[in-house]
């Protein structure tokens, strides 16, 4: 960021913002849309990379860099690959399909329209402040990576420490299991 | 004076997080591949995640950050698990059907 004069901070996307936001937020509602309705299980794994981009976009927009570039390390560099592992190792036909009732589907859609109206609901009913403070446009040298690290270890560190734990049971849990299979393969 | 198409709002972030989260219910309930269903919680989980750096973004608040941190920690054991019991139920019944373990209903 550039510092003109003692205060003013240059946004690096002034104008272009609101564009930004409504290009990044049809990405993210179209390819999860298509993670939806597609059939074919390989092409979702592609819709879910480009939601998960599209968020992290809404990260650097929102000045969280630190959580926008985990976000893209976790998630599209791991998360996406062990999907796309699940896929090839549970599917002779990568393509096959899983029909579901046509009064399913319709009870699917019901409870989500009545959980969106509920989110909007609320949403609207909630004075929420609007304009430029509303996305803290203010704030602007403040160091996120600092503030969270600390955050993590001191008011944060009970949560902190399971969940060391709760990683460190998962490993143990899938060794578990990919042992005990390799046994039953084995005999 | 705020004109929805040429200012920013909290309320923007708050509803792309909303309509996230509810295709992610919808895909979840409506369809029967575990798979398809993991990659819907998937959706959920970002759904919450981007209204909970929204609202720390409009507090100038780093807790909600924190937060997301923890999210993805439990998103990662999840995916991890999940996809190992996967693999070994397919390995079991030879099918990604959620129904084929309904008997599991109890």
């Amino acid at each position: 960021m550039l510092l003109l004069a003692d205060q003013t901070v240059v946004e690096p996307f002034g104008a272009v913002k609101p564009l930004l936001f409504y290009a990044l937020a049809a990405v993210i509602v179209l390819s999860a849309w298509g993670i939806v309705l597609s059939q074919n299980i390989v092409r979702m794994a592609v819709y879910l990379l480009l939601t998960l981009a599209g968020v992290a976009g809404f990260y650097f927009m929102l000045h969280a860099e630190f959580l926008a570039a985990v976000q893209l390390i976790v998630y599209a560099g791991g998360t996406l690959i062990l999907i796309v592992f699940g896929v090839m190792l549970t599917s002779k036909n990568p393509f096959m399909q899983l029909k579901t009732a046509l009064w399913e589907r319709f009870v699917g859609v019901l409870i989500g329209l009545v959980i969106f109206g509920l989110l909007l609901f609320g949403l609207v009913h909630t004075a929420l402040p609007t304009g430029a403070a509303a996305t803290g446009e203010s704030g602007g040298g403040h160091y996120q990576v600092a503030a969270i690290g600390r955050a993590l270890l001191s008011d944060y560190l009970v949560p902190f420490e399971v969940a060391a734990v709760l990683l460190l049971v998962v490993m143990i849990g899938a060794a578990f299991m990919a042992r005990r299979s390799a046994k039953q393969g084995n005999g | 004076m705020t004109d929805p198409l040429h200012s920013l709002t909290l309320a923007h972030y708050l509803f792309t997080g909303a309509v996230l989260f509810v295709l992610g219910v919808i895909g979840f309930i409506s369809r029967r591949n575990l798979i398809i269903m993991f990659l819907c919680t998937e959706m959920m989980f970002q759904g919450v995640a981007v209204t909970l750096v929204a609202f720390s973004r409009y507090h100038q608040n780093d807790t909600g950050q924190t937060f997301v941190i923890f999210l993805l920690t439990i998103a990662a054991a999840e995916a991890a698990l999940a996809l190992g019991l996967v693999v070994l139920l397919f390995r079991r019944r030879r099918t990604l059907d959620a129904q084929a373990w309904g008997e599991m209903k109890g």
